[in-house]
């Protein structure tokens, strides 16, 4: 199938008097649309090629009647110029049967959108909640919800280091579902509009504030499928990567229960007294992830639109604020009372309070984060 | 009675003159076309490799957004207002535009809009970042300060482009020499006088959809905003009811233009002139009731996304109708193969692969894969480069000949068209190929699948920019030291402004042509 693919393709170069670079076909040279893993991208595949063999074969007998043309009655070869300019029968014809081809193509154009927009007797929903840059899933009647970021270290964005083989295209915690099983994925969005698109689940899908859009698949092969945001959503749109683990339904159950106890694990650590060097350490990490590609590594942001975290008046002035400003966002910046944990949020505010020059000496407390939170 | 031009600057700051307003604005459009080109390529530099090298992925958005803005609104439409301008008046034998001072008007304000957009580089903030299809609430809620900026911008532009066609449509209906009748009106007319219907319909809805913005903005609605009961789903209704009759109103003209060079070359009059004009006027009426294929993922209802889904397949069949037409005036003519004519080969060509790919993105269950990725870039850039751009370039160099009364160096001009023709395909083939292997549009980087295609697509657009310099100093050179043109330029050239002497004079039919000279052909 790949062969035949790829000698149309190569087909269409040649009548569009593309030269062919001289290429092996590797890895890095894909040409085609991905066949995907469920049923409906298999459809979408064989509908692509259905319309694109059509095209070729139009193609074809156009370009050719022009290139002999262009052979023939060419005035250096001494030939006469014609002087017909009307037929009735070819303009009917020329309109005709491209209106019948068309035909052709509807049909199961409509057949399978039909099949696309049937989102009934899902076993599981999952909502998908899109923000400035990253995804929220959170898996309705079980209590688990967690952020996806993208995992991909800055030094690799910055050609510090070499890139990995899923560079851009991996995620901290991947989106996990079951092998088999019809999920129904509801689409929202937060702030702009995202998009949610993994190629091989031919799913994509626009995030809307205000809006829940719905889509779904049914994988039937376990894998690592990725993808990313399609629709431009700001600075970091093209570092908004989607990872989706499709497994067994054992292993799903047993990831379900084990992110039933996650919540449970930190509740319990919200309760802990830490050091001040456990909480720098671990704000280093939640700031690099979460708080850098805005207000950069050295916290110094880009201001106007991403101010600096050294010197700014809310790390520098009363916790309230600061606390109220992380948890609750503001000012153009996302809220984070629900990604983070409450360690993490009160680690990645001991950190900015006492980094890049910034000297407060104090020390947040997990339960500080919590009882804020509560007295909202 | 034969006024020469004024003196010096107050010529072209005061001139009424469709010939002076026409050069006015070729000029500007080719100085917004290399600077258009010249955010392309800073594109194409940061994604000649994966990793951030030149540019910010803020600064990025930016350059994505005003290559957007400058081609579509300072390049693309400013050159066939020019060409309008400059040949209308020539080919329906009138003495000039019906709107002398409006024409003036129109022209001027252009520079300062584009001034206005263009300054917001230098502002906090930056240049708009969203895209220049700034779908709220990116462009509002989440925009820039500068956000302002370009919606005056916007307006300007607009009233710009209304104005034009009004005088457009004013100038046709009225001025048309005595025996010049409708359906012996050359091509070109037909297809500016439809488009000038487009542009008198929809540029208010752009008005409207940005001043919808100011005042989300500003004022305290929430015309786009969910929190406030708005819709950001309706921003995108408005703006594509707007956006889709905008890319015919820039391929319509193009069409006329071709229509005039194949049959001159081809020496054989153009294949089924009234069935073009059908066509032509077809394609106008179906761009209304399209406008939702660009929003097959935001989630419409089924019965919806047919619907928008037939009408857009429908598109097919005239548009086929003007290809076959072609192709049948080329069939047994005796073609010679100057500038113009290999411009307007290409333009056949490539216009139909890019319409091969809109029959594909119009299957809406399978656009779900091609959406908002390279193969939108691939299709549209086929559509819009050898459409628009290489037949206003095919024209330049048909019509050049009039305008100076010298001939440009035919050699010269076929290294240009060859090395636009390579660039061209080298940089947006490879796209066809890394849209369908997953690579989303309007990103800074991207993961190595994609490598190997951005790298040859890069090459090619420093080869395609470097085509355009050329071509400056072809025109450059003809206009200074270009042969002798005769007044019929071309063996086969037909129509009244080859009766008129080359260069044109600055005003001419100020007596009716004869009837004799008008033939549809």
């Amino acid at each position: 199938m790949l062969i035949t693919c790829k000698r149309s393709l190569a087909l269409l170069f040649a009548t569009s008097l593309m030269l062919l670079p001289a290429i092996g076909f590797a890895d890095g040279w894909q040409l085609n649309m991905t066949e995907g893993v469920t049923s409906i991208s298999k459809e979408v595949y064989k509908l692509h090629m259905t319309v694109f063999y059509i095209c070729c074969v139009i193609g074809v007998v156009v370009f050719g009647a022009m290139f002999v043309s262009m052979f023939l009655h060419r005035k250096s070869r001494g030939v006469k110029a014609s002087n017909f300019h009307e037929s009735v029968v070819l303009e009917l014809l020329w309109t005709i049967v491209p209106a019948l081809i068309l035909i052709v193509i509807a049909i199961p154009s409509t057949t399978l959108l039909k099949k696309i927009y049937n989102t009934d007797d899902a076993e599981i929903d999952i909502l998908i909640t899109a923000h400035q840059w990253k995804w929220q899933y959170e898996y309705l009647g079980e209590d688990v919800s967690f952020f996806s970021i993208s995992s991909t270290p800055p030094s690799q964005i910055n050609n510090e280091e070499e890139k990995g083989e899923h560079y851009l295209l991996e995620v901290d915690k991947p989106l996990v579902i079951p092998v088999g099983t019809k999920v129904r994925f509801l689409v929202t969005a937060g702030d702009v509009i995202h998009s949610w698109w993994v190629p091989d689940l031919a799913v994509k899908r626009d995030a809307i504030p205000g809006y829940t859009n719905e889509a779904w698949t049914q994988v039937e092969q376990e894998g690592v499928y990725r993808g990313q945001c399609a629709e431009l959503c700001g600075k970091d749109h093209g570092f908004m990567p989607i990872e989706v683990h499709v497994v067994s339904k054992a292993k799903y159950a047993e990831w379900i229960g084990a992110k039933k106890d996650e919540v449970l694990a930190i509740a319990e650590a919200s309760k802990k007294v830490l050091e001040l060097d456990e909480l720098m350490a671990t704000g280093e990490e939640v700031y690099n992830t979460n708080c850098a590609s805005c207000h950069q590594a050295d916290g110094k942001g880009l201001p106007p639109t991403f101010p600096a975290i050294a010197g700014s008046a809310i790390a520098m002035g009363e916790l309230s604020g600061h606390l109220n400003r992380v948890i609750n966002g503001g000012a153009g910046m996302p809220p984070f009372g629900e990604q983070l944990t409450p360690v993490e949020a009160a680690a990645v505010i001991t950190f900015q309070r006492n980094s890049f020059g910034n000297d407060m000496g104090q020390l947040v407390q997990p339960i500080d984060v919590v009882t804020f939170k509560q007295g909202q | 009675m034969a006024h020469g031009p004024a003196k010096g600057i107050s010529r072209w700051l005061f001139t009424t003159n469709h010939k002076d307003i026409g050069s006015m604005y070729l000029w500007f459009s080719f100085a917004m076309f290399l600077l258009g080109g010249t955010f392309a390529l800073v594109i194409r530099m940061e994604l000649f490799q994966p990793g951030l090298q030149i540019v910010e992925p803020n600064f990025f958005n930016q350059m994505t957004t005003m290559h957007g803005l400058v081609m579509v609104f300072g390049a693309v439409m400013p050159a066939f207002v020019g060409l309008a301008n400059w040949m209308i008046p020539m080919m329906i034998g009138a003495p000039d535009m019906a709107l002398p001072r409006m024409n003036n008007w129109s022209f001027w304000i252009l520079p300062f809009a584009f001034a206005l957009l263009v300054s917001t580089f230098f502002m906090d903030g930056g240049a708009p970042n969203f895209g220049w299809t700034f779908y709220a609430p990116l462009s509002t809620t989440y925009a820039p300060d500068t956000v302002t900026f370009f919606i005056f911008g916007v307006h300007i532009m607009g009233a710009s482009s209304i104005m034009g066609a009004i005088n457009i449509v004013a100038t046709i209906l009225n001025l048309r020499a005595p025996g010049m009748t409708l359906m012996k009106m050359p091509l070109f007319v037909w297809t500016w006088l439809i488009t000038a219907y487009l542009l008198i319909a929809v540029m208010p809805v752009l008005a409207g959809v940005v001043t919808m913005m100011l005042m989300d903005i500003h004022f305290g609605t929430s015309f786009f905003e969910a929190a406030g009961g708005g819709d950001p789903v309706l921003f995108q209704h408005v703006f594509w009811f707007f956006g889709h009759p905008e890319v015919y109103i820039m391929i319509l003209p193009a069409f006329g233009i071709v229509s005039a060079i194949i049959p001159t070359f081809a020496r054989k009059p153009l294949f089924g002139y009234s069935s073009m004009v059908y066509a032509s006027a077809s394609i106008a009426f179906l761009s209304f009731i399209v406008w939702a294929h660009h929003m097959f993922t935001v989630g419409m209802p089924l019965f919806g996304e047919l619907v928008f889904m037939y009408a857009t397949m429908l598109i097919a069949v005239p548009t086929g109708v003007k290809v076959f037409n072609w192709v049948t005036t080329m069939w047994q003519g005796a073609m010679t193969f100057e500038t113009p004519m290999l411009f307007s080969i290409a333009f056949v060509i490539l216009f139909t692969i890019g319409g091969f790919s809109g029959l594909m993105l119009a299957i809406a269950p399978v656009d779900f894969q091609y959406h908002d990725t390279y193969f939108v870039v691939a299709h549209f850039h086929y559509v819009l480069v050898p459409g628009a751009i290489f037949s206003i370039t095919a024209a330049v160099y048909y019509w050049l000949p009039k305008w100076t009364g010298k001939m440009y160096d035919e050699t010269l001009g076929k290294t240009h068209f060859w090395l636009a023709f390579i660039g061209l395909n080298v940089t947006f083939f490879p796209m066809h190929f890394s849209g369908l292997a997953g690579m989303p549009r309007r990103i800074p980087d991207y993961n190595p699948l994609w490598a190997d295609w951005n790298m040859i697509s890069s090459i090619g657009a420093f080869l395609f920019g470097g085509a355009q310099i050329l071509f400056l100093y072809i025109v450059i050179r003809a206009i200074v030291s270009g042969k002798k043109a005769t007044d019929r330029v071309w063996e086969g050239s037909h129509g009244l402004e080859w009766t008129v002497p080359s260069p044109a004079p600055y005003h001419t039919f100020t007596t009716p042509p004869p009837k004799e000279d008008m033939q549809s052909y």
